[in-house]
């Protein structure tokens, strides 16, 4: 069979406040893209997981000292076998690395600090800037076997 | 609270809990903090509570939801409660596979199964 006809990837740059709405609206596009170019219900699980950790992170600990309305960018681009997104805080970012492991048995009771876990399980990588107030995910589509 | 904003649907089968959830997708912190205020209430009431929540309807669950779940079971067992978990897709219990949680929770295929585990 053919290859499929390169089609130029879906992209975006949107600024959000925090209210449900708008991260579902966000979320919802990138999805619809998404399932348009053969991602499965396991990616789209996946993709929204990690948006959802994403953007809520950026709310809730990056913009924690800031007024309520402060908005945070989502830029995104949907190709055909990759989806790339990168959520940006106005916060003055962190330490993924002073993260303590969730999984250990003296934190596994800890009601919080599971969300950059998520998003590095599902994600192909997860990197951020300098700052850390910027995070970029990458998704792979998974291989189907021919 | 008025009981029409609840995102809980719950049974009462004798000194047990059934709890079920009005929406496909537990993210929203805001629905979140009253799910977990509204399941912790009724923890607080009961002398010994035994709770089962039910997944059948979610299809998706973040991670502060895996944190309200938490709060829930430490509550629970400060009681001398019992706390199961039951109907979970797949996708999501791979969720509590990666974070662990799968080895915490009691977990049950079906809501009959956790329902008979009760002790």
């Amino acid at each position: 069979m053919p290859d499929p006809p390169q089609i130029p990837p879906d992209r975006d740059v949107v600024t959000l406040c925090c209210e449900r709405a708008a991260i579902d609206a966000i979320q919802d596009r990138v999805l619809a893209v998404a399932e348009r170019r053969g991602f499965s219900k396991e990616s789209v699980f996946a993709i929204r997981l990690a948006m959802e950790e994403a953007i809520s992170n950026a709310f809730r600990h990056g913009h924690k000292d800031l007024p309520s309305d402060s908005p945070i960018t989502v830029d995104y681009e949907v190709a055909n076998d990759t989806i790339r997104i990168a959520v940006q805080d106005q916060g003055p970012g962190f330490h993924p690395e002073a993260i303590k492991d969730p999984t250990l048995d003296e934190n596994i009771e800890e009601p919080s600090g599971r969300g950059l876990m998520l998003m590095k399980a599902f994600m192909a990588t997860v990197r951020y800037n300098k700052v850390g107030n910027r995070v970029e995910l990458l998704y792979r589509k998974p291989a189907t076997p021919k | 609270m008025p009981a029409n904003d609840s995102r809980l649907r719950i049974k009462r089968q004798g000194d047990l809990l059934h709890v079920e959830f009005v929406d496909r997708n537990i993210l929203d912190e805001g629905n979140i903090q009253l799910i977990g205020a509204e399941i912790s209430a009724l923890v607080d009431a009961a002398p010994k509570p035994k709770v089962l929540i039910d997944f059948a309807n979610v299809d998706h669950l973040s991670s502060a939801a895996l944190g309200t779940l938490l709060t829930i079971n430490t509550r629970v067992k400060a009681k001398g409660g019992q706390l199961r978990l039951a109907n979970i897709d797949p996708q999501i219990y791979e969720v509590f596979v990666i974070t662990r949680l799968n080895n915490l929770f009691q977990i049950h295929e079906t809501a009959d199964s956790a329902l008979k585990s009760f002790k």
